[in-house]
């Protein structure tokens, strides 16, 4: 428990920068405040119907998982596109940068894609000589600072307006400034030119509809529409939890996605993407490419104790609502998901992926104080704390994981023995109280030690006293004759 | 009569034991008999919260047998109920008349203000404590559990008692149990948000219905040299005219 590991590092350095931790406080009030303004605009009770029906399309879809998986892929076809699969993160950086050999691309515009994050879509293609331009803003100022996003609504939430401003001034040459819609014109304007030079446009996906072939993207600047409308050819990188069964069920998502991501009834632009441009039509890629990734989720979905975590729709309201992210910001997770969500699916996923990192990343589901503010807020209904007091559970049984939790298997099966037998706990009690009531002695105990003293950094040890067990039955006296 | 048996929560009894008297004499005052069944010790929360819930298991089936017989099991402590009610059947899943019995006594558990107030009906208790007095909204008591407009009726009844607003009552005071000590910067950091939100509130005293937020909220006014006492919400609803 005294031992640095790379979350308590990150989020030492964290807590320890001022103007990061302004920064966290600002913006995720600024989401805490949009959300409630939102859903101040509908009944409670008419949130919970629509939260009640998003959290049952979630749940079914999972349940016909590779029956809409197929659907979607003939659909797919039939509307013009080509799909593809992926095992993993590195199978699917391997179908991108082949289609971008076979159409010649150099250059690929990029709209906000967490499953790209995941895979490290960007260092792939640039060793295979495509470049990849992030257009979403967020995401474009942290691939200019060469940093990974923070948040996976607001990569840049780490950010002030002046550091933004002092990255430009580097690398655009534009002059410093404080004004935020200045700022958005200067990256528009250097964004445009690499929107009208590229020859491929890759985007993620918030969903995709199975019944008609449709991916569905989700966004308040255009640029993921401009990425996959302006370039000849289109990719999208879904990983496989995201299908649903039809139009309707995607309306059910729509209604609760915006709503618990930005308080936006509707986002400025949903594109609901079916192939490619049709002979006639004006607009739209002429190539399209659906990549379908597992990376890990298949044996998610055959894990009914965990499957609720692909249920997720990436809205963010469980990182913006959490303690422990608005102190410790995305970089300390050490993962493209953070907070509640991060801290169940990136060690799931890693396990599942067989990754060296799974170890580290099994610390997470400790990382959080249990307060329920992200089950409470979730759009599908997933129970975070309850789904991560199980990945604590897997982590203090499996040997390499073990010293992660705050108590050994020893230490734990001792404190049950005693907890089992009241006599020795009294026994005890009592003599703690009697040889060290102010816990001082027992700071130089092994284990025990530690954790008072760590717990004495910022608070008091409480004293020990006469404990109530000792003090009832005179009260039950004293209750009993006032009673008559 | 109501009969009520007390859980009485291991931090309670070793560090706290007032606040357990209070509930007692409160249950009382509000018209219940109440009992407090011997051998009580932990409920396993700690060792749940660490990883461990298959060692509670031991723990569980011993609240069970301790409180077989209990028509109301009322604990001053939110988490604690919550431990039993929610977690206690999943602990038992496998074993199908302990699951049973576990999500039986769980309907019959009850956090303190919760059975004042909607298994009794009760909301003024005849207490009088003069100050201003700010609640903690405990993560554990008004979410875990739903009871957030309960302690807040029972605290208005009290004669002299004005109800500090305090901002964003409801965040976290960064306890978590093991999480206190196994992620003690942060836990740090967010208690120093939930201090100054308590604080800016101008109270003369700080309250909650759970314990170890208390236990928390205290070590840091202690250790910040603040003489602010933070008291546990039964001590107030069981606070007379002097």
């Amino acid at each position: 428990m005294t031992g640095s590991t790379p979350f308590r590092a990150a989020a030492a350095a964290a807590l320890a920068d001022r103007r990061l931790r302004a920064t966290l406080k600002s913006a995720v009030a600024v989401f805490r405040g949009n959300r409630a303004r939102g859903l101040a605009l509908l009944a409670p009770a008419e949130f919970e119907a629509l939260r009640h029906r998003a959290a049952e399309v979630r749940r079914r879809c999972l349940r016909s998982l590779p029956v809409l998986l197929e659907r979607l892929e003939h659909n797919v076809v039939a509307a013009g596109g080509h799909v593809h699969w992926a095992r993993t993160g590195a199978e699917a950086n391997e179908i991108v940068a082949r289609i971008a050999a076979a159409e010649g691309v150099r250059l690929a515009v990029k709209g906000k894609s967490m499953v790209t994050e995941e895979t490290g879509l960007n260092a792939a293609l640039a060793a295979r000589g495509v470049e990849a331009v992030e257009t979403d803003l967020g995401e474009w100022i942290v691939q200019l600072a060469d940093e990974k996003p923070s948040h996976i609504v607001a990569p840049a939430m780490h950010k002030n307006r002046r550091e933004v401003s002092e990255l430009f001034h580097k690398h655009l040459g534009e002059p410093l400034s404080d004004d935020i819609p200045e700022l958005t014109l200067m990256a528009r304007r250097a964004l445009r030119a690499r929107f009208l030079a590229a020859d491929m446009g890759i985007t993620g996906a918030n969903m995709a509809v199975a019944e008609t072939g449709s991916v569905v993207l989700v966004e308040n600047e255009g640029n993921i529409r401009m990425s996959t409308t302006l370039p000849r050819v289109h990719v999208a990188v879904m990983s496989i939890e995201k299908v649903v069964a039809t139009l309707d069920d995607m309306a059910a998502l729509l209604a609760v996605l915006p709503r618990s991501c930005t308080g936006q009834t509707l986002s400025s632009y949903t594109s609901i993407l079916s192939g490619p441009r049709r002979p006639g039509e004006a607009d739209g890629a002429r190539v399209f490419h659906l990549v379908l990734l597992d990376n890990g989720r298949s044996a998610l979905v055959a894990d009914p104790a965990m499957r609720d975590v692909l249920a997720c729709v990436r809205c963010g309201a469980c990182i913006n609502v959490c303690p422990v992210y608005a102190h410790v910001g995305g970089h300390s997770y050490g993962s493209a998901y953070c907070g509640p969500m991060g801290s169940l699916l990136a060690p799931l996923l890693a396990r599942a992926q067989g990754a060296p990192e799974a170890a580290t990343l099994a610390e997470l589901p400790f990382a959080c104080t249990t307060c329920g503010a992200c089950a409470s807020v979730c759009p599908v209904r997933i129970d975070h704390p309850t789904l991560l007091l199980e990945l604590r559970r897997r982590a203090a049984n499996a040997p390499e994981t073990a010293g992660l939790a705050p108590l050994g298997p020893r230490a734990a099966a001792a404190f049950a023995r005693l907890a089992t037998r009241p006599g020795l706990w009294r026994a005890a009690a009592a003599a703690a109280r009697v040889l060290d009531p102010g816990l001082l002695l027992a700071r130089r105990m092994p284990g025990v030690g530690t954790a008072i003293t760590l717990w004495a950094r910022s608070r008091r040890p409480p004293r020990l006293r006469r404990p109530f067990s000792a003090r009832w039955p005179a009260l039950r006296r004293s209750l009993e004759d006032s009673n008559g | 009569m109501t009969h009520v048996h007390l859980f009485i929560p291991c931090l309670v009894d070793q560090f706290m034991p007032e606040a357990g008297e209070a509930a007692a004499r409160v249950l009382a005052r509000a018209g219940a008999r109440v009992d407090c069944p011997r051998g009580q010790t932990c409920c396993g929360q700690p060792l749940y919260k660490s990883g461990h819930g298959d060692q509670a298991r031991a723990l569980a089936l011993r609240f069970l047998h301790l409180f077989a017989d209990a028509e109301a099991v009322v604990a001053p402590s939110g988490s604690c109920v919550h431990m039993v009610r929610a977690v206690y059947p999943a602990l038992l899943a496998d074993d199908p008349g302990a699951h049973a019995s576990a999500l039986a006594l769980g309907q019959r558990t009850f956090e303190l203000t919760e059975f004042l107030v909607r298994r009794m009906g009760v909301t003024d208790l005849g207490a009088r404590f003069a100050g201003r007095v700010a609640y903690h909204d405990s993560c554990q008591v008004g979410r875990a559990l739903g009871v957030r407009a309960e302690p807040l009726a029972l605290l208005r009844a009290v004669d002299g008692l004005t109800l500090a607003e305090v901002e964003d009552a409801d965040q976290c005071c960064g306890f978590g149990g093991p999480f206190a000590v196994q992620f003690e910067d942060v836990s740090a950091a967010l208690l120093d948000d939930k201090l100054a939100a308590l604080l800016a509130a101008a109270p003369t005293a700080l309250t909650a219905a759970e314990p170890s937020c208390l236990l928390h909220l205290r070590g840091g006014l202690q250790r910040r040299g603040l003489a602010l006492p933070a008291l546990h919400i039964a001590q107030i609803l069981a606070s007379e005219a002097p």
